[in-house]
């Protein structure tokens, strides 16, 4: 306990003082929106890790890795091929360049300033501040719930000073002060995983003898008795993958590997950091940073939950989901009994600061959506930009603070950090990609297009949400309010569909509304307002 | 391969580290490419300068 005091105490001073260098170099709106666009490409790399890996991916899916072994490492070849190579490369590139063509601060800036259109730019900022704090509320639950469990203090306690702290850096400093302390933080998370990976693979004998032993875990009695569930909703053992279309074949595959691997490309608060470098080299350059980070954190934290069973069951003959009482114990529990205590405590830190980089873009985001985008361009007020984005920051700290509060009354088996995760990158691939994707690359795609490709997208996905996913909306629990069923497709002819994540519905939908809006609608954009947003791409 | 008997797994686990040092090969060739910004960034850039000198004199 003291130890670890004294480590968030010097954690703490360590964060001010970046957060007060931020804040001291904000001098302008663009500093305070897009770090001034002179952000150094391993900072950038970095804050961008850092904002993507959250406590949900190193617990919730480390966790899942623990109960489902390494399939998910298909996730972490997403995660780095289409979340940091694609995405720097082929979106990244052409983000900065159109940035500046159609002088754009945030990603709904963006959007709405690449097709002329203020709605477009409203409707994605709404999106964002609607739905993002669902996401924002299961980070600062994650955090919470640690830093509760850590220190023993109460819940409310702990979110309290959680989020206060990220506030008022988040609030002082703008995107620098954000992008300084996620490039702190990632440093910690970088070191935390290389160690736990060289711990756990030295102590059970090398790469090769590690797979083996898991491996052969799998067809020992005692583990296929306590398997069997999962046997049965299609589980083959760790180093295999499930049965395929089974429900658990489904889950890993449709929202696990899917619904995060492709909605990564259509995160804001990711997207706004290809505008913060100076050239299209520094995106180059940031690549290598970015892929080794990646390979760091997910690849470790789902290749140490998988062998997490090895050890688990020669230290009390039990795997790692019931050794450790359920699926988001199962890392934690793992640092408390296996590792070294000087460790125990490196790695607390390390999720806070994933927790509190993850957490610093999202108020950043939201705060921009509703000063910048919403209040300042979609409904033309007048006033300063940081002042009003100041403002939106703290009306969104406020929502999501309430919304973790209530979470913490629900019931925990819900899975609410990893349903929130979720839902917001799969509505985000389903209502922006399409239009992302456009705004980059077809030149004369309509606007109307474009709305009816994100409105699709938006509405379909929140259907998919509340009334069809059963994970989803069985959390969420409109639909067994209106329906009393935890999802309309259940005991009827469709019921398979329950299964299916929204992304695999809802984004579809959303490429067919924008080719039939493309072919179906008359006004273009003026061959001179194209020429300005492609200029030099 | 690795121990690992599934491969679709081992594929997974390969393609991992595949992608890695892609990514590092892509990013040491291209390290000094594409590094000077172009004509309108440098216009746009002084644009906002301008703007924000123009804000900074209303407010004072």
């Amino acid at each position: 306990m003291l130890g670890s005091t004294i480590a968030t105490i010097m954690y703490l001073f360590i964060l001010t003082y970046l957060a007060y260098l931020g804040y001291k170099h904000t001098k302008t709106s663009a500093d305070y929106l897009v770090g001034g666009r002179k952000i150094h490409p391993m900072i950038m790399a970095l804050s961008y890790g850092a904002t993507f890996i959250s406590t949900s991916a190193i617990i919730g899916f480390g966790g899942a890795a623990g109960t489902l072994g390494m399939g998910l490492l298909w996730l972490t070849f997403l995660n780095i091929f289409i979340g940091i190579f694609i995405a720097f490369v082929i979106f990244g590139k052409r983000t900065r360049r159109m940035g500046h063509n159609v002088d754009a601060h945030t990603f709904p800036e963006l959007l709405g300033n690449r097709f002329n259109s203020k709605f477009i730019q409203g409707f994605a900022a709404a999106i964002i501040f609607i739905v993002m704090p669902i996401y924002a509320a299961a980070v600062l639950k994650g955090g919470a719930d640690f830093i509760q469990t850590h220190f023993e203090i109460s819940y409310e306690v702990a979110l309290l000073f959680f989020a206060i702290i990220v506030a008022i850096y988040v609030w002082m400093g703008g995107l620098k002060g954000v992008m300084y302390t996620d490039a702190f933080q990632g440093i910690i998370m970088f070191f935390a995983m290389s160690f736990m990976v060289i711990f756990v693979y030295s102590k059970l004998g090398g790469i090769t003898s590690a797979h083996q032993q898991l491996n052969a875990l799998f067809d020992k009695p005692e583990v296929q008795e306590q398997t069997a569930k999962l046997v049965k909703g299609g589980f083959q053992g760790w180093t295999s993958m499930p049965l395929l279309g089974s429900p658990i074949w489904w889950s890993l595959v449709s929202t696990i590997i899917m619904g995060v691997g492709i909605g990564v490309l259509a995160q804001p608060q990711l997207v706004v950091r290809f505008m913060t470098v100076k050239s299209n080299r520094d995106l180059n350059r940031a690549v290598v940073s970015g892929g080794i980070f990646i390979l760091m954190m997910t690849g470790v934290a789902f290749i140490v939950g998988s062998l997490s069973n090895v050890l688990f069951f020669n230290d009390s003959g039990k795997i790692a989901l019931i050794a450790a009482g359920g699926n988001d114990k199962i890392i934690p529990a793992f640092i408390k009994q296996f590792v070294p205590n000087w460790f125990g405590i490196i790695f607390f830190l390390a999720l806070i600061a994933a927790a509190m980089s993850t957490l610093s873009s999202q108020f950043h985001a939201m705060g921009t959506s509703a000063g910048r985008d919403i209040y300042e361009k979609a409904l033309k007020k007048k006033g300063n930009t940081i002042f009003i984005t100041k403002t939106g920051i703290l009306i969104a700290i406020v929502i999501s603070v309430l919304l973790a509060y209530l979470a913490n009354k629900l019931d925990t088996s819900m899975q609410i950090i990893a349903t929130g995760t979720a839902m917001f990158f799969g509505l985000c691939a389903a209502s922006f990609l399409p239009a992302y994707i456009s705004a980059l690359y077809i030149k004369r795609i309509s606007t109307k297009a474009i709305i009816a490709g994100m409105v699709t997208g938006f509405l379909i996905g929140m259907f998919w949400i509340f009334f069809i996913h059963e994970k989803e909306a069985s959390s969420l629990q409109l639909c067994k309010l209106i329906f009393d069923k935890t999802s309309l497709v259940k005991e009827t002819g469709f019921a398979k569909l329950a299964l299916v994540d929204p992304i695999i519905i809802a984004f579809p939908a959303s490429i067919i509304a924008t080719i039939i809006g493309a072919f179906t609608s008359k006004t273009k954009l003026s061959e001179e307002h194209i020429e300005k947003c492609f200029k030099g791409i | 391969m690795f121990g690992i008997t599934d491969p679709w797994i081992y594929w997974a686990y390969l393609l991992v580290f595949l992608c890695v040092i892609f990514a590092i090969v892509y990013g040491i060739m291209n390290w000094n490419k594409e590094q000077k910004p172009s004509e309108v960034e440098l216009k746009t850039d002084l644009n906002w300068e301008e703007k924000e000198n123009q804000l900074k004199d209303i407010v004072s």
